[in-house]
């Protein structure tokens, strides 16, 4: 059974394309198309349907920080009530099940989980958690995005207060009388918010959102969007056989944590010390043509050296753009690539990411 | 200029005097969404009917772009090349793809006119 989110029927109403993702049926896109709705969103404010995704609640105090920190391999006892730290939950071999987001609430924490991905997680946390907490996937509360320069403007016409917020930080908000949580994030390389309320009230806040001058979203935009912010997918460019360090995800990992005990904590450690035998990197093609996931890569001597796991065109860097893994020795910004598009090798080079600059608030001033 | 006939592969075709104009349709530029690649045959080329002569990706996907009949590619629309979101302002007009040099006109009358083509692009879009 495929599954709807409470805003499907305002989805219908915008003229979205419908596709199953993760079990759901989401938007890909609407009318104008995702590459107006790709610059929409870095020169106004867009919406995204983000409420197929899980919202992790674990009550508890102090023992379950602990216990959450022999899980994931970030810092919780130095984080503030309403901050927010980048992570994964990881297997013994230290490759990843998933990425997430984790924020300290007052009574526990929040994890924000992929859709594809929740199930499995909530099983194993559950597990590793012996049981010993209250562990709800809250299915009663949607998540909406809003990104872009006039997020805030936008989302403070409907919610008071809100301009406060620090990048990943989050706090709880009135809305139509009722508490809804807000955090200072997201996923497009833009300043912007995720709210999560409860699904009666979503529509209607949506509604007030796009009579504010914010525009719906879809998948494919988001997908465009955190490709120019080289932000990884899960299932594309991370999974169970990647570890972060090779993902070049080294800095969500705080060195105080480096010598602590989590799942495949042994394996991470010695990637830090030794280095990884490949590397996540940004590659830009010298023309038009579009490597899309599982492109090869090839070296200058034809030797094979890895693959695409992500690539499109990218509507305000307008050019072709990609992420994949190549060996280590290959990883330097500037080294020449080919990649194998329909037989033909197509010249590329290794560059740094994003490839589109961020313009994250941090409180009030632009850094 | 003779009656556009179109294929199930969503191209369109025009004939005059022996040379045939090619594009894709706007039903087919609207099931792509924007396209951002396009990849055109070589000019000197000859293309079999139903045989690949091209490549268009969206920001979604690529796709195949198949000849409706045989022949010799005589020119390319490399403006469509250098800036493929032509493509969806006007793919049945400035937008076309190649012009070929007709192998055999006969493959012609294998083709849908504009009543049929609408009605089977209907059909096949659900």
């Amino acid at each position: 059974m495929i599954k709807k989110t409470p805003l499907y029927n305002l989805h219908i109403q915008h003229g979205a394309k419908m596709v199953e993702f993760a079990g759901y049926q989401m938007p890909i896109q609407y009318k104008s198309g995702i590459i107006q709705e790709h610059k929409f969103t870095r020169e106004n404010a867009g919406i995204f349907d983000v409420s197929h995704m899980g919202q992790l609640f674990i009550t508890g105090s102090d023992q379950l920080t602990d216990d959450l920190e022999k899980i994931f391999p970030v810092n919780l006892k130095n984080l503030k009530i309403n901050q927010s730290k980048y992570s994964f939950l990881m297997n013994e071999q230290g490759g990843i099940y998933d990425d997430l987001i984790i924020t300290k609430l007052k009574d526990g924490y929040l994890i924000i989980l992929n859709a594809a991905c929740k199930k499995q997680d909530f099983e194993i946390i559950k597990k590793k958690l012996d049981d010993k907490y209250e562990l709800n996937l809250d299915e009663s509360l949607s998540l909406i995005a809003i990104q872009g320069p006039k997020a805030k403007d936008v989302l403070g016409k409907a919610v008071s207060n809100i301009t406060n917020l620090k990048f990943m930080n989050g706090g709880e908000f009135e809305y139509d009388n009722s508490n809804i949580y807000i955090t200072r994030s997201g996923y497009t390389g833009e300043d912007g918010f995720e709210i999560s309320l409860e699904n009666k009230k979503v529509e209607k806040f949506v509604d007030q959102l796009i009579n504010y001058g914010a525009k719906l979203i879809g998948l494919g935009a988001r997908d465009t969007l955190r490709l120019e912010a080289g932000l990884c997918l899960y299932g594309n460019d991370l999974d169970e056989k990647t570890s972060p360090i090779e993902a070049n995800l080294k800095w969500a990992i705080p060195k105080s944590r480096v010598d602590s005990d989590y799942p495949g904590s042994n394996i991470i450690k010695k990637q830090i010390y030794d280095g990884v035998k490949t590397l996540r990197v940004g590659i830009k093609p010298e023309t038009r043509v579009i490597a899309r996931g599982n492109t090869k890569i090839f070296d200058q001597n034809n030797k094979e050296i890895g693959k695409v796991t992500s690539g499109t065109f990218g509507p305000s860097v307008e050019c072709s753009i990609a992420m994949g893994y190549v060996e280590n020795n290959y990883s330097p910004t500037n080294t020449k690539i080919f990649l194998e598009v329909r037989g033909k090798k197509v010249p590329a080079n290794v560059c740094d990411l994003p490839f589109y600059k961020k313009n994250y608030v941090k409180g009030e001033k632009n850094v | 200029m003779s009656e556009v006939k179109f294929s199930k592969e969503h191209e369109w075709i025009t004939l005059e005097g022996e040379v045939a104009t090619i594009g894709i349709t706007k039903h087919a530029t609207e099931m792509l969404g924007d396209i951002v690649f396009a990849e055109l045959p070589e000019k000197g080329k000859n293309v079999e009917k139903d045989g690949t002569a091209g490549v268009v990706e969206s920001t979604k996907a690529a796709s195949d772009v198949y000849t409706p009949i045989s022949g010799e590619v005589v020119d390319i629309n490399q403006s469509i090349v250098d800036d493929p979101a032509k493509i969806n302002e006007d793919p049945e007009g400035a937008a076309w793809f190649f012009k070929l040099k007709v192998k055999d006109l006969s493959e012609l009358d294998t083709l849908m006119n504009k009543e049929e083509y609408e009605k089977f692009a209907k059909e096949t879009s659900s």
